[in-house]
């Protein structure tokens, strides 16, 4: 598996997108420095963008991935190489590359900024591995898709309509629910609901430890208290660590009975 | 070597392998042939794994390969269509499958057999489709290995490199080495093979040598006792 990771890891840090997905977070990186002028500014804006951008780039570059070296993987399952370590392999091959681009891209102008100075490393730190966990799961996820579906263009419209809902329908619909049910205690299902999308679950995640949970208004209060504690940060890793597992599993399980 | 029995294989609602029985003895060059869509491909797919039968077994060397991944070490594969990371150079490619598979590779004389080394490190992504074949080709005779398995190898490549391609199969044939080849192409069948095995509708139609399938058919031509046989299915 080691040596399937490695190559694909070569593979996709030899293409062209890995350099612009680094360089625009370093572009992004020195500009909201520059603009904010202020680390702990720049790191809240940047969480709203990290929050929608990194599932949408691990989703698109999981699938495009997966299409794309399809007859590369032909050829390894042609290979004495067990299939799920083929797939396993190109999985965390495509998770840590691009979790590498983040990384790089935007600590290098961070620390050129002296975050190490600053009272945000934390909050940033937490940024870091927020997203970090976001492209392990919206990669193993749009992986699901890619194999259930032999269609390339099918696999492409899932896999985009999956980002669509968790990053924009399902927070309209949580929305909505919550007015419409107003009169109704709300607080357990509130919770839950959030525990049910990574997006939404990180970026609480990172709301509350940025001290901003003023802005959350209604329900605030509850995941303050909620997340607020240890408690709550470990319970929430927790949650996130079973996003990256179930999908996985599921591939696994898909990959046994899979024809190529 | 090869024992396949009551194999069935369906996709979706297509029946491709319908309870298809095949015996491979150890040595000599097979001949998989019949019409686009009867299921070679499907039938070679599932003897190296990539395909999940429905029903049946496959047995390589005495021991079932169903879910099985180590057996593969003793097969060489050539797959149909011949397309690599493009990222990749040539010399690259060679590295690193030889550092999947647990086995000495002897790619050298094959490479300059081929007239590879001007390409050696160029990105593959930037070769021509009968370069490519070539590479494929070196790709799966560089290994020792007791099964060759060839899908349409002679697609995109020149007359020398097909002379070569012949060669190299007589080779591999004197050392014992048995041989599954599917091809389109007569001429190198009646050239090479010991063995003719017909697919047609998902079963073996036909087994047998190359004489004895010109007898069954009353024709003296390869081609045309094909055609014989896949035109009397469909009338």
């Amino acid at each position: 598996m080691l040596k399937i990771l490695k190559y694909s890891f070569y593979d996709l840090m030899r293409s062209r997108w890995s350099y612009v997905y680094f360089l625009f977070y370093l572009l992004l990186g020195f500009v909201l420095l520059f603009l904010n002028n202020d680390v702990s500014k720049a790191v809240i804006t940047l969480m709203n963008i990290i929050i929608v951008l990194t599932p949408l780039i691990g989703t698109i570059f999981g699938v495009m991935y997966y299409y794309n070296s399809k007859e590369f993987t032909e050829l390894l399952l042609a290979q004495p190489i067990k299939r799920n370590k083929i797939f396993m392999g190109q999985y965390l091959g495509i998770a840590i590359s691009l979790t590498l681009s983040l990384v790089l891209g935007l600590g290098i102008p961070f620390l050129a900024y002296g975050l190490f100075m600053s009272s945000a490393i934390f909050d940033f730190g937490l940024l870091l591995v927020v997203g970090a966990f976001l492209n392990f799961i919206f990669v193993a996820l749009s992986f699901n898709i890619a194999l259930s579906n032999e269609n390339k263009i099918k696999g492409f419209g899932y896999a985009i309509l999956m980002w669509l809902f968790l990053a924009v329908i399902y927070d309209g619909i949580f929305i909505i629910s919550l007015f419409t049910f107003n009169d109704y205690p709300l607080d357990k299902f509130s919770l839950i609901a959030t525990m049910c999308n990574p997006i939404d679950l990180s970026r609480i995640l990172i709301l509350l430890k940025l001290d901003i949970s003023a802005l959350l208004g209604y329900t605030g209060a509850v995941f303050r208290k909620f997340f607020g504690t240890n408690w709550g940060l470990v319970l929430s890793m927790a949650v996130l660590c079973l996003w990256v597992i179930f999908p996985v599993l599921r591939m696994n399980f898909k990959l046994k009975k899979k024809d190529f | 070597m090869i024992h396949i029995t009551n194999l069935h294989k369906k996709f979706g609602k297509l029946t491709v392998l319908d309870g298809l029985n095949l015996d491979i003895s150890e040595g000599g060059i097979f001949a998989i042939l019949g019409p686009n869509g009867s299921g070679k491909t499907t039938l070679i797919k599932s003897i190296l794994g990539m395909v999940v039968p429905n029903k049946g077994d496959i047995v390589f060397n005495n021991l079932s390969v169903l879910g099985e991944w180590e057996y593969r070490n003793q097969i060489n594969y050539l797959p149909q269509i011949a397309n690599f990371p493009a990222n990749l150079s040539v010399s690259e490619l060679f590295k690193m499958v030889k550092n999947l598979r647990p086995k000495n590779a002897n790619e050298k004389a094959l490479i300059s057999l081929f007239g590879l080394e001007p390409f050696l490190n160029k990105k593959l992504g930037n070769l021509s489709g009968g370069t490519k074949q070539k590479v494929n080709i070196v790709l799966t005779f560089m290994f020792d290995s007791p099964l060759i398995i060839l899908d349409e190898p002679t697609t995109g490549l020149d007359p020398i490199a097909l002379i070569h391609l012949k060669g190299l199969l007589q080779k591999e044939k004197a050392k014992g080495k048995t041989i599954l080849i599917t091809t389109h192409i007569m001429s190198l069948v009646e050239e090479v093979s010991d063995e003719i095995v017909f697919l047609l509708d998902g079963v073996i139609y036909f087994k047998g040598t190359v004489a004895a399938l010109k007898e069954h058919t009353n024709d003296n031509d390869l081609e045309h006792a094909i055609a014989n046989l896949i035109s009397k299915q469909n009338a």
